[in-house]
């Protein structure tokens, strides 16, 4: 009896560990910044009111309470700046995870196709990006499209242009950028699904009349589709709240919520909207992702 | 099965000199980098035949049959269908179909939508698509399981599934890669008979692949059996194991005792075999063996007798040996009789008398027999 109970006790123990990890660093922090993003800015350390402190007693904690309100949403939904940013934000993200997808689908599909021998060495070139600091590699980028960079002096040397192209600040360059950042975690998702696929499919597909791209749509992509959307995920999700690539490769008129976030922060020192803001683009990545889960679950239901 | 009987003793094509070959292989050779897969094969299938290609994995059987659905291509040689050369046509547009080992369903497809698939990419009108699915499915016992997908069924009907995909098209030649190897034993077999009526309701050209010797000899018109990317021999079930052509097809194909020896007489057919030790077999057709030449003499199991007291007189290519082993299968008893030059000889007898005392036991003497004409003279 007593060991039984020392090892469901012991049992319960090891589930708790995530847990606690998730509500020490997630689900802590979060209510700290939804508390941030209630309270009104001060010229104060911190710089917002109310600070709740241990040793306000009950009266003042529900004080305190009372003084929280929605006023910085409403602000945010005053200015069209935020919403623009936020529209913004997300056709960026969508169109950088669009390309993505149409340069990492080769590449996965090239490589899932390679010989078994050489696979290992393709799959290393896609992470040996990573051994680099991403601020250097985004830096790297200035020296490639800069208007008397490699990207233009070889263009010209070519002949294909006589004036440089005007790439740097603009969001052509901010599209390069989160491109060629992301795309391994497109190509990964992807490669996984591909490789795993079974090739004889394709040959029962082509054996009964279709053509290699009939039997790529009607085959190919819709087993890959796992991979598909768990890569455009995981480049859209990033790429939606990047701050580091518009800022260094995207002009002053380019608008990311990432940005507006950093300006509120760390130039307007108003942490409440700051955080309004986090806590608005954490709603527009999350509300979608848990109607996409719910519908996958459901479809999962009616297949079995 | 209606009639199969008498049907299948009168198709014998490839004995009338008149009958052009369906399929044929010219001189075909396949060679992966260094590998020859398949080498210098030439062959002939007629039309409606179940043919049967046998081998250990490895001898290229499979290699043809992807030559064949055009998924490779030969490095020399050509391959006709009905007098065309299929070489540059692309899989998709011959008029042929093949059963894959896996199966290769389509797992994002229910049962119907597999089967409707290569109807959809001829452009048929969904009436007729609808209607010959509903054939297919009829034939295969699966309406019920339409609406399934392949994960949701047993081994047995992704079988019957992928067999209705592939002959749904009605192709000139059907294609199976071992059709039956993913099944256990049992459906195995019931499954070989299905197979067998298939083909004769649709009348098809079948060639199927497989390493299993009973499957194909249960099943096929003719066999070719295949080592090392050639054909040792092709033909009839009971010519295969009857009359082997080499001693690899004989060792290949069931069971046998192989007595090396050289031949010591001839006249006409007959003639004498003297083996290793001594031991003189008398053979009613050497076929063409010469004197003196170095043969080995294939005889099956149970064309062995054994007994436990000296055969009668008369009796011809009687020896003296001792019971080594003895299995008892049920159905028959297998006894390794080892001989007074020191070799073992497996015989078999069918236990057709209902006893359970064999009057041969380990260690008693044992005297075997066997007919003029019990085995075959090998000299390949």
């Amino acid at each position: 009896m007593g060991s039984q109970l020392v090892s469901a006790i012991a049992n319960r123990a090891v589930i708790l560990v995530p847990y606690l990890w998730l509500f020490i660093f997630f689900l802590v922090p979060f209510g700290i910044v939804l508390k941030i993003s209630l309270s009104q800015t001060a010229i104060a350390m911190p710089p917002y009111l109310p600070v709740f402190g241990f040793g306000d007693g009950v009266s003042g904690f529900i004080a305190n309470l009372r003084e929280l309100s929605f006023d910085n949403y409403l602000w945010l939904l005053d200015d069209a700046l935020y919403f623009n940013a936020y529209v913004s934000s997300v056709v960026i993200a969508g169109v950088s995870t669009f390309f993505a997808l149409l340069i990492g689908y080769p590449m996965a599909y090239g490589m899932a196709r390679a010989p078994e021998s050489m696979r290992p060495l393709l799959l290393m070139l896609v992470i040996l990006p990573f051994w680099t600091s991403f601020l250097i590699r985004v830096y790297a980028w200035i020296g490639i499209l800069k208007p008397e960079g490699l990207l233009n002096q070889f263009l010209l040397w070519v002949g294909v242009i006589d004036t440089p192209l005007q790439i740097m600040n603009t969001n052509t360059a901010i599209y390069i950028g989160i491109v060629y950042s992301y795309l391994p975690f497109m190509v990964l998702p992807l490669y996984a699904t591909l490789e795993k696929m079974d090739f004889s499919l394709i040959e029962a597909a082509q054996d009964l009349g279709c053509p290699p791209t009939t039997a790529f749509w009607k085959i190919t992509f819709p087993l890959s589709l796992p991979g598909v959307v768990a890569g455009c995920l995981l480049v859209f999700i990033p790429a939606i709240g990047e701050f580091v690539i518009p800022d260094l490769l995207g002009g002053s008129q380019t608008l990311m919520i990432g940005k507006t976030l950093w300006n509120e922060f760390f130039s307007n020192r108003d942490w409440p909207v700051a955080s309004a803001v986090a806590i608005v683009l954490l709603l527009i990545l999350v509300v979608p992702m848990m109607f996409f889960q719910r519908a996958q679950a459901r479809a999962q239901e009616q297949g079995r | 099965m209606k009639s199969l009987g008498s049907i299948r003793r009168s198709f014998a094509p490839w004995n009338d000199p008149e009958a052009k070959p369906y399929i044929s292989f010219e001189r075909v050779t396949k060679r992966f980098g260094d590998f020859t897969a398949v080498n210098d094969l030439s062959l002939d299938i007629y039309e409606r035949e179940f043919f049967a290609l046998l081998g250990a994995s490895g001898c290229g059987k499979s290699t043809l049959l992807r030559m064949l659905a055009g998924f490779e291509e030969p490095t020399s040689g050509r391959i006709l269908l009905e007098g065309q050369d299929l070489r540059g046509i692309p899989p998709y547009r011959r008029p042929v179909n093949m059963m894959f080992q896996s199966y290769a369903l389509f797992p994002h497809m229910t049962v119907e939508a597999n089967i409707a698939f290569g109807l959809k990419q001829d452009g048929m009108s969904k009436a007729d698509i609808a209607s010959r699915v509903a054939e297919m499915l009829k034939l295969v016992k699966l309406e019920q399981f339409a609406k399934r997908k392949p994960h949701q069924l047993s081994g047995g009907q992704r079988q019957r599934v992928a067999l209705a995909r592939s002959v749904a098209k009605r192709p000139k030649v059907l294609l199976l890669d071992e059709p039956l190897g993913a099944l256990d034993k049992k459906l195995r077999e019931e499954t070989q008979f299905e197979l067998m009526d298939l083909q004769q309701e649709l009348g098809l050209t079948f060639v199927v692949v497989t390493h299993d010797q009973e499957e194909a000899m249960t099943m096929a018109d003719r066999i070719a059996i295949m080592d090392k990317g050639q054909v040792m021999q092709v033909a009839t079930p009971a010519e295969v194991y009857e009359a082997p052509s080499s001693r690899f097809v004989a060792d290949f194909v069931g069971n046998v005792n192989m007595l090396e020896g050289t031949i010591a007489e001839r006249s006409d057919n007959a003639a004498t075999i003297t083996g290793a030790s001594g031991a003189r077999i008398r053979v009613e057709n050497a076929g063409e063996a010469i004197e003196g030449s170095t043969v080995a003499f294939a005889i099956r199991p149970e064309k062995i007798k054994v007994s436990s007291k000296p055969p009668a007189e008369g009796a011809t290519n009687v020896m003296e040996g001792e019971i080594w082993d003895l299995a008892y299968l049920g159905d028959m008893t297998v006894y390794h009789v080892k001989l007074s030059d020191g070799q073992v000889v497996k015989a078999s007898a069918l236990n057709s008398a209902r006893t359970m005392d064999d009057p041969l036991s380990w260690h008693d003497r044992a005297w075997i027999s066997f007919a003029p004409d019990a085995g075959v003279v090998l000299t390949r």
